[in-house]
């Protein structure tokens, strides 16, 4: 990369399931006030601007004009990127290689959902092939419960190992992150209990829809360094497409579009021992099941090992590498702004920013987006500009 | 400005518009769906260059971004890899109406091909179901060059 980039401001919106108080452009304008005010500047420093959301959800064309009362970008280039469920990673993605390339300074990254605009289920369903898939793909949450179904056949995990995974994600969000959608604390029990919505997944086992904005600012090296005293460096980046046929990747019990993204990201982070040199990790997990499955993709377990690893208890806030210590996507999900909020809690993080969710000492983190027809972005980063 | 309720009593404005769509199906699809009408037939593509074989077939290869043009014929047979039974309503997007529930989405390799369908199965008890298990196509008397009708269902070979 040209330039060294850090993220110096992060903002967000209080999530819930409705919020009828503001129109999409007051929603955004919160967050970005929240980031500039973080990082103590002022919308005449930011030189671009990259917005996202959901195609379909607010049925809006040209998010990237229609925001500007709200994202700021009056008389400045702004781009629009829209990749489903990773939309918000990709954002924050392309607002790094904006800062990387040398183009821009300072990048404004805004992502940000009104669900309750519009039915998100029948929304989602529209990116499934209309001839051969979209009949019986139900919206996001059939094909991530099919998943599962052969990730326990061939690995005898258990619908138990997703109750403990939701436990800790929903607990997570009730104890430490004032922002979250959903803040009650759960039990296994409770999740167990809850109905089937999708077999083998249940009420408790999938993420909300939320209403809210997220965003984040990138600068290059000297800006950073003049803004903040620890800005959040971006050691690393990795982002995978994969099948176009939905039905290709559900075959799957793993997923290649993650492991080949953190493969990218840890390779240009200098990352050798994920388990080991990640402090927190804040990943995309849309579902209790895909807590359990997806780890392995991220080099923190062997092939099959999700299991043990969350049973062990190692992911919670006390353990050795505590996972979504926001409560993650099972408690706030504005899906425009859901990939850019795993982004921005970790960026919190390793700059000793969190408040109540900080773990302590954390200087490496890593943030992970997920999407669409099962493909992956990862980010790695440092209070450091490179790793010891 | 907070987010805080103001007192004025924020409005909704509901917008309803149908927006119809006519997809066309190509000449890959279109293939797929006449044998499946006329001749009970699942073909797919295979790729001149790997020798993998697509159902639904389509134009290039994944993998090796070539042409492909040789259609072959798979089973009507093959592995369930994946199901979900599915509980919660949401709206058909074909006709916009509430979906049926509970219904099975089932993912399926059919026996020669390299890549992988969804469809359902008949079977809306998941105990009776697990993913490795061997499934049959079962055909529409009625058949119309849709995948979803022509092919009723799966089932599952005992
Ligand atoms: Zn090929």
């Amino acid at each position: 990369m040209k330039n060294r980039v850090g993220i110096v401001g992060v903002g967000q919106t209080h999530h819930k399931s409705k919020n009828t108080d503001c129109k999409g452009q007051e929603l955004i304008s919160i967050a970005v006030k929240r980031a500039l005010e973080s990082a103590d500047l002022t919308m005449a420093d930011i030189d671009a601007i990259v917005i996202g959301n959901m195609d379909h959800f607010e049925s809006i064309n040209y998010v990237d004009m229609w925001s500007v009362d709200g994202s700021g970008g009056y008389m400045k280039p702004i781009m629009k990127v829209t990749t489903g469920g990773t939309t918000g990673s990709a954002v924050g993605h392309a607002g790094f290689y904006h800062v990387a390339s040398g183009l821009f300074d300072t990048v404004l990254a805004i992502g940000w959902e009104q669900n309750s605009e519009s039915d998100t289920t029948a929304a989602i369903s529209t990116c499934f092939d209309p001839i051969t898939e979209r009949e019986f793909c139900g919206g996001a949450i059939g094909p991530l419960a099919a998943q599962y179904t052969a990730y326990m056949s061939k690995y005898g995990a258990t619908e138990e190992d997703a109750a403990l995974v939701s436990v800790r994600d929903h607990n997570n969000a009730a104890l430490y992150n004032p922002y979250a959608h959903l803040r009650q604390t759960i039990t296994v029990e409770e999740v167990m209990k809850s109905p089937y919505i999708s077999y083998p997944m249940k009420f408790l086992d999938i993420c909300p829809r939320s209403d809210g904005a997220c965003a984040v600012i990138f600068a290059g090296e000297d800006k950073a360094k003049k803004t903040v005293e620890r800005p959040a460096w971006i050691l690393g980046v990795g982002d995978c497409h994969i099948l176009v046929h939905l039905a290709d990747g559900i075959g799957l019990a793993n997923l290649p579009s993650l492991e080949r993204a953190a493969r990218e990201a840890y390779e240009m982070a200098g990352i050798t021992d994920p388990f080991r040199q990640f402090d927190v990790a804040e990943l995309y997990v849309p579902a209790s099941t895909a807590g359990v499955t997806w780890m392995e993709a991220l080099g923190l377990c062997e092939e099959g090992g999700g299991p043990r690893l969350i049973r062990s208890g190692v992911t919670n806030m006390v353990g050795e590498l505590p996972i979504n210590p926001s409560g993650g996507v099972l408690a706030t999900n504005p899906i425009g702004a859901t990939g850019l909020l795993r982004i921005g809690e970790a960026a919190l993080q390793v700059m000793g920013k969190a408040e109540e969710k900080q773990v302590e000492g954390a200087r490496v983190a890593v943030a992970t987006g997920f999407g669409g027809c099962f493909w992956s972005d990862v980010t790695v980063l440092s209070s450091s500009t490179q790793l010891d | 400005m907070g987010e805080e309720k103001r007192d004025s009593g924020p409005l909704s404005i509901t917008y309803m518009a149908d927006m119809p769509y006519d997809y066309h199906a190509g000449f890959y699809y279109s293939r797929f769906l006449k044998e499946l009408k006329d001749n009970k037939r699942i073909y797919g593509v295979k790729c001149p260059r790997c020798g993998k074989v697509y159902v639904p077939p389509r134009i290039v290869c994944r993998d090796c971004f070539v042409t492909m043009e040789e259609f072959v014929e798979v089973g009507n047979e093959g592995t369930l890899l994946a199901f979900t039974v599915t509980n919660f309503p949401y709206t058909d997007t074909t006709r916009g109406e509430p979906k049926k529930i509970p219904y099975t989405a089932a993912y399926i390799k059919l026996d020669g091909s390299d890549s992988n369908i969804v469809h359902c199965l008949d079977e809306t008890d998941e105990k009776k179901i697990k993913a490795g298990m061997r499934v049959r196509a079962v055909f529409s008397d009625t058949r119309t060059g849709d995948y979803f009708h022509d092919i009723d269902h799966f089932e599952i070979i005992q």
